[in-house]
Order: C-alpha cells, then structure tokens, then sequence
C-alpha cells in the first residue's frame, strides 16, 4: 500500500489480520469438530446397540408349579430313562396352565392359554425328570420361559393402547398376563439361554453357544495356519531373500492381497476349497483355511515390521560367535521380535473374528442348532449369526442380535486390548 | 484307521526318528562331543525330517489322487441310468448313497443298488485307507533307516537342516502368490464359462439385471437379464455417498491429530478412531438397518421425500463411517511426512496455521491423500456387509439417493447364498461379478501404491 493515510492503511491490515485469525479459529474448530462428528458417531453406534443389548441379555420367566403326573410320564412306573425321555412333557405344561387358569376352558382360548409359555418348557420339565426321577407324581415349580410376545410385554415394548392383531397378543392373553404379574409368578431375569444355547427359531430359545463354538473353531485353524506361514515368510522375505524380481514379485502380491476385497476370498473357497478340493461346506475347516489366507497378508506385513525392528548388531554379534544365520533368525532374531509378531497377529485375528462376508460365500449361513463337534461339520460363526438374527422378521431377535453384538464387541476389545499390554511391556526400543 | 489316527502314528515315529538320530549320533562321537561335526540335536532333526517329509508327501499326494482312483474304479459299477444322469441330479444320488454309509435311519429303505453302489464303496474306501496308511509310514520309517545310517563323526548334519528350514522359509513366502493365482484362475475360469452362457456385451453393458434362470423351459420371464450396469451405477452411488462422509470429516481429523492437537490429546483420540476401524462390517451393517435407514427415512418423510426403507444413503453414510479411520490414519501419516522445514518456511513469511495447512502441508501432502482416498475407495468398493444389510436388492438404475439400490458386492452374496447348482449362469455370473470387483479394486490399490510410494521419495 502506498498510497492513503497511514492509519488507514493499518486499519486495513487490523482488519484484514482480524478476518485471517477468524479463518483461523474457524478452521481449528472444523478440525476439533470433525473429530468430535466421528467420536459421536462411534457412540452413537456403541448405545444404540448396547442400550438394545441390555434387554438381549434378559428373559421374562413365569413361574409355574407343575404336578408331574405319573399317568402321563411313566403309567407302567418302569423307570426306564427311554420311556421317560418320550413321555408328553408339553401335556404336563399344558395341564400346569390350565390348573394355574381353571376359568379357561373353550378350546381356542386354551390355546392362546398354551402360548404364553416358551416352547422350550416341555424341554425344561423333561430335563428336570430324567435328571430326578423320585419327583414323579410330586409337584415342582418350574420358572419357564416366556413366549416372545408375553416377553416384549413385560419389559414394556408393547404398545398396550393397540388393535391386538397389532400388537401380537389378544386381550385375554395380555389379562393372563397382568395377573401373572400382579401376583409375581412374572419376572425379569439373566437370560442363560443366550450363552448356553444354539441357534432357534424362537428369540427365547435363541443362543449363541453354537455360533462361539464355531468361532473358536474357525480361528484355531485360522491361527494354526496363518501364524506359522506368516512367521515363516517374513523370516525368509526380511532375512534370506535374494533381492531379485521373484522376491518383489513376492513383496508386491503381499501388499496387493492385503486389499483385496474380502468377498473374493469367499468366492476363492467356493471354487477351490468346495468345489475342487471338496472340503465339507460350512465347515470351520473350510472357513478357517478362507480367513487364514485373508489374514496372511496382513500378519506378513506385522511381522515384517517386527523382525526389521530388530537391530542389525544383534545379528552381527551372533554370527561373530560363529551362529550360522539360520541359528541367527531362530535363535535371535526371532525371539526378540515375537512380541511385535504376536501383537500383529492378535490383530490379524480379531480381524478374521469379525469377518462375515467370506463365510457367507462358503455356506456359513445354514440354521445350526447343536454346537459343532467337529473341524468338518456345518457350523457358523458370530458375525454370521447376528447377520442371520439381523434379518429375521421377529421382534425378539432385535434384542438378540444386539445382545450377540456385544459380546462380539467384547471379545474383540479384549484382543485388542491383550495386543495393546503385550505392545506396552515387551516392545523394546533399541 | 481315521486320518486323526494316521497322522498321530506318522507324529509318533518322527519323534522316534528325532530321538534315534540323535542317540546315535551321541554313540558314534563315543562320549567326546567335540569330535561330531555337527550338534547331535541337528543329527535328530535331520533323521527326523527324512522321516517326516516322505512320510507327508506321500499322504497328501494318495488323499490328493483317492478321489480320482474311486471314480476309476467304481464308475463300471454305477447303475446304468445314474451314469446317463446329469450332474445335478447324479449329485443328489450320491448324497443317497453317503448317507446310507453314514447309517442314516431315512436310506436305510434306499433301493438295492444304492446299497450296492455304497457296500463297495465302502470297502475300497477301506482298502484305501489301509493303503495309504501302510504306504506312508512305511516310506517315513525307510526315510528314518536311511537317514540314520548317514550318520557318521563328519557328517554336516547341520547344513542340510537348515537347508531344509530355509527351503520351507520360501515356500511360505510363496503362499500369498499362490492365493492370488489361485483368486485369478477361478474368477477367470468361472467368468468365461459364464460368458459362454451371456455375451460379454450384455453383460458389461446391458441396462436390466434379474438374473433368475428358469426351472422350465416355458416359465414366463424364463430367460434372466444379466445386464450388470445398474449394479455398477449403484455400488459407485453407494462409494459417493461414503466417500462424501468419509473425506471431509478423515482429513479434518488428520488435521487435527497431525497439525493442532498436542500430544496428550493426540493420544487420546488416535486409538478412538482405531477403535472405529476395529468395528466388524456386519455390526455397522446392523447399526445402518437399525437405527439410520429408519432415522433417514423419518426424516424424509417429514420433510415429504419418498426414502425407500432401505436406501442408499444410509448404505454409504453408515459406509462412510468405516471408512473414516482409514483416511484419517493414512492421511495423518502422509501429513506427518512433510518436513517441519516447509511449515517453519511459511510461519517465518507470517502465515497463520491454518494458511500454513491449506496452502503448504495439504498441498505437499496432496499426492499421498490422493492415495490414501484411492484406498479408501476400492476399500468401499469390495465392502459388503454393510450394504447387504441396508442397501437392499433392487437393481434400480438411479442417482437418487434415497431410493434403493444394490451393489456388486451385494448380488455377489445373494447369488451364491443358499442352495444353488453350481453350473447354472446365476451362480456364474458371481464369479464374473468378482473378477470385476477384483480387477477395479486391484487397479484402484495399484494406482495408489504406486502414488503414495513415489511420494515418499519425494522428501527422502
């Protein structure tokens, strides 16, 4: 500026320093607040399915004395468990009902009557016989599970002032069940079905026992292969590698795998795994061996980082001694890089615990009920079944597939966290 | 004798190979271990390894041939009707017979030649197994005697282990090449199969997707459209939509944590957006169909737009989501790259942070954040979960956002989920579906290692 008064000239410069610094703040709040967006969001996520959860994880019990008549389980009294075991439990149940509400007797209202309680009760009386036997002909109180419906009521999610085609109850079925709670037979408890159970139809009789089980399985094979292959090949990709193009070769697919999409790695273990090799579907064999090839990559590139880590002086020193260089990598460079190897692969495999998407393309999906005994028969994983539970119509299964989440979550904060403590007390500086 | 059982026996005489190698190696030094060339542990491992690699080769080989040997042998005996069958149903015959030979209650009434055909599998299965069994541990103990009569003062056992591990060292290294062979020969053999089946054109270029084939020849819409473009438009209105969310709100974070926060409030928030990266896909898939598509489509409903329940825009913001720790982390690194010398440059002509940010670093960092989002993208791209729960199936070609549309990846999944024959062009069209995914995400990571590499050259 070289025309003008000199103090205009320093108001303009006041003023334009006055608009620079409001940039100024302006663009530091953007920052603050973009983070703040992102934060928010993860708690977003974080309560609106963990406050879903919290009802996941509880039952509605009804408490119910039931006369185990011996004319329906055992009229010979022969004793024998076979005999026990075929017995008309849900007769039992029913007639434990009907004594409970003896104004019932048209047959359609004895019917709604029956569905209030869960259809794992007669399960609940058979069990409860075949394990005590000298109960016969005695009256035991049961605490059964509720029906879904009577359940979302209970923990008032029912809209009460609705049409009952609505609202999923009758009118009758909604006293009954007020009169339950009045006279405190109904009552909100830890749903132990959720962890010792497997899969099911009914939200009540839902659990997850199966699906844990199955992701245990999965990622034993995962971690047997991957971890040995991974430490393997990066041992012999940082330390014993010609530098050539079969090794960049090598170093580029490494990096290029890690991003590819995990569906392909699904759509590989339907073609090669399934359909060539003929590995079982569903099977935690096959979707181990899926993961692991998916994880590679990744604990490659771990462990990579960990080994280079490791100071060139430490080799020199061993090789001064006379160690040859595989005595070197084994019996130096290794060990010493294991935390950071571990750490890497702890990650590797929350990951693989998560994934859902390649499971899906190699059969992971199937109903499974009973807890897989085996590496080759159908089995399914967490994440696939809160994708399951996520898409079935019922409203009981919102809860159950909130609660599953979070104990997905759960486990995958403690991998997370045992790799944090095992990064904090073994790395070493050098 | 089960494989558990053969694999245990052929464990059991390596450590007894291991053991007699290495006793033996201590008899023949005659109490002065000075005199052997190498320790007696290497004289173990190398009498061990004899035993244990024929011994596995063997195996894996026989289990690799067992299936073509019974096909051999038992296709003469197969009912004459069942071998003029095709595929699909001579599959569903043989599932009679395995579970005849699993002793299921429901095939027990199978008809007689199914209890033929499964008797005599049976007993070559049988036989085979004894074979393979005796075969392989027989070649392991003659590995273990071999071995072990080399075994002499001067004998460098030591070398040949390592040799040995070295070698094993490599092969794991060619893992990962292998998979990806493995990845490019089923999606291309499976693609060409379907591209025998619909032209590449229609495929690539046509405009309806319904890929339902026909049970009956004369079904009404018998013949399914596999015209792929209303997929590709909806998997890139889906990454748009992410990459809007995502972009913005990663590298204002990046800012923050690389440029303004100190230290403390950078190791505050650094795990947190990790923590958002931890979070499987099918939970944010959950969290889009649980709490935004409905919040989206209540929203638009007052605001009197017709949001389809399962809409895009909850699909990419919730996708968005994800994808923000992915550029917010790389972005922070690139930024952190930029020497202090640049920001010094400019605080010293006056610049406030902020001008320094927007005019030096962003700029010098430009080319690694170009990277860094061409991943983020081909990251979105091959996402799944998220948008197989909350995009839905329509292959609606359309820009607007509130309507439902589907994506690759999505068709990917409902192609192959459920029971489907595996030769019929719906299944197919998966794998081509997959070499495009595979082919875009490859050249989109390509491209940004290629930038972020030479980037980092730039200030080295």
């Amino acid at each position: 500026m070289v025309t003008g008064r000199p103090g205009a000239t320093a108001a303009v410069t006041k003023a334009r320093l006055r608009r620079r610094h409001a940039a100024e703040r302006r663009f530091h709040a953007y920052a603050i607040a973009a983070v703040g967006v992102a934060v928010g969001l993860l708690a977003l996520l974080v309560v609106s399915i963990g406050s879903r959860a919290y009802s996941g994880f509880r039952q509605t019990y009804v408490t119910l004395p039931v006369l185990i008549d011996r004319e329906i389980v055992d009229p010979q009294a022969t004793g024998d468990p076979a005999v026990l075991a075929d017995a008309n439990y849900l007769g039992l149940v029913k007639q434990a009902l009907r004594t409970r509400f003896p104004d019932v007797t048209a047959r359609s209202e004895q019917s709604e009557l029956y569905s209030l309680v869960s259809m794992s009760a007669p399960d609940a009386v058979k069990a409860h016989v075949l394990a005590r036997p000298q109960d016969i002909d005695g009256t035991v109180e049961f605490r059964f599970e509720t029906s879904d419906k009577v359940d979302a009521l209970a923990k008032g999610r029912i809209d009460r002032e609705l049409p009952p085609e609505d609202r999923g109850l009758s009118d009758l079925q909604m006293a009954w069940a007020d009169d339950l709670r009045a006279k405190d037979e109904l009552a909100i408890g830890f749903s132990r079905t959720l962890l010792t159970s497997g899969d099911s139809r009914e939200p009540e009789r839902a659990g997850i026992l199966a699906a844990l089980t199955g992701s245990a399985m999965t990622l034993a094979v995962t971690f047997l292969l991957s971890f040995p292959l991974g430490v393997a090949a990066a041992v012999y990709l940082e330390e014993f590698a010609p530098k050539n193009r079969w090794t960049s070769l090598i170093e580029v697919n490494i990096n290029n795998l890690a991003a590819v999409p995990s569906v392909i790695f699904g759509l590989l273990g339907l073609a090669i795994l399934l359909n060539f090799f003929g590995l079982p579907r569903s099977s935690p064999m096959a979707g181990g061996i899926v993961l692991a090839l998916m994880t590679l990559p990744t604990l490659i590139i771990a462990a990579r980082a960990a080994i280079s880590a490791v100071p060139p002086s430490i080799r020199e020193a061993a090789l001064a001694v006379g160690a040859s260089d595989v005595q070197v990598v084994l019996h130096h460079v290794v060990p010493l890089a294991m935390p950071g190897i571990l750490t890497g692969s702890i990650i590797g495999m929350a990951r693989a615990l998560g994934e859902t998407a390649p499971l899906l393309m190699i059969g992971m999906v199937a109903f499974i009920v009973d807890v897989p005994k085996g590496f080759t028969e159908a089995a399914t994983v967490l994440p696939v079944q809160i994708f399951i539970w996520a898409d079935s119509p019922e409203r009981g299964f919102v809860a159950r597939t909130a609660a599953a989440t979070m104990v997905l979550l759960s486990f995958l904060v403690i991998m997370n966290a045992t790799a944090v403590v095992l990064r904090r007390r073994f790395e070493r500086r050098w | 004798m089960s494989s558990t059982a053969l694999f245990l026996a052929l464990a059991a005489i390596v450590t007894a190979s291991y053991f007699g190698g290495r006793s033996r190696a201590l008899a023949v030094a005659g109490g002065r271990l000075a005199r052997l060339k190498a320790l007696p542990v290497y004289h173990g491992a190398y009498v061990a390894l004899a035993t244990a690699i024929p011994g596995l080769l063997f195996l894996a080989a026989a289990l690799m041939v067992e299936p073509w040997i019974v096909s051999r042998v038992l296709d003469a005996s197969l009912p004459e009707h069942v071998r003029q069958m095709a595929s699909g149903s001579r599959a569903l015959w043989m599932t009679d017979v395995y579970r005849y030979l699993a002793g299921d209650g429901a095939a027990t009434a199978a008809a007689p030649e199914v209890v033929s055909y499964g008797e005599q599998l049976r007993a070559l299965q049988r036989t085979l197994t004894v074979a393979i069994a005796v075969g392989s541990l027989a070649l392991g103990a003659a590995g273990a005697v071999v071995a072990g009569r080399r075994i002499a003062v001067d004998f460098a056992a030591r070398g040949r282990v390592e040799a040995v591990i070295r070698a094993v060292m490599g092969v794991a290294a060619t893992v990962a090449v292998l998979t990806t062979i493995g990845i490019v020969l089923s999606l291309v053999f499976e693609t060409l199969r379907f591209f025998d089946r619909v032209p590449v054109g229609e495929f690539l270029f046509g405009l309806r997707w319904s890929p339902q084939t026909a049970l009956r020849a004369d079904q009404v819409g018998a013949s399914g459209a596999f015209g792929a473009v209303p997929l590709f438009a909806g998997t890139l209105l889906v990454t748009a939509i992410a990459m809007c969310v995502a972009v913005p709100l990663g590298l204002l974070s990046a800012v923050y944590t690389s440029e303004y926060a100190g230290s403390r409030a950078r190791a505050a928030v650094k795990p947190v957006l990790e923590v958002l990266a931890g979070v499987p896909t099918v939970v944010y898939g959950f969290f889009a169909a649980l709490t935004v598509a409905p919040a989206i489509r209540e929203l638009g409903t007052q605001l009197g737009l017709d949001v389809a329940s399962e809409s895009a825009l909850a699909a990419g913001g919730v996708m968005g989501i994800m994808i923000i720790p992915f550029i917010s982390s790389l972005s922070d690194d690139v930024m952190n790259a930029v020497p202090q010398s640049l920001r010094d440059g400019a605080y010293a002509l006056g610049a406030t942070k902020s001008e320094t940010i927007r005019q030096i670093v962003l700029p010098a960092a430009l080319p690694g954040i170009a990277g860094a989002v061409l991943l983020a993208i081909s990251r979105a791209i091959g996402e799944t979960m998220i948008v197989v729960m909350a995009a839905g199936l329509a292959a609606n070609l359309t820009l607007n956002p509130f309507a439902a549309v589907t994506t690759v990846t999505v068709q990917i999944v409902t192609l192959l989920v459920g029971d489907q024959e595996f030769d019929s062009a719906k299944t197919l069209a998966a794998f081509a579906l997959g070499l495009v995914l595979f082919f875009v995400t490859l050249c989109l990571n390509v491209a940004a290692l290629v930038i972020v590499r030479r980037y980092r050259e730039q200030y080295e």
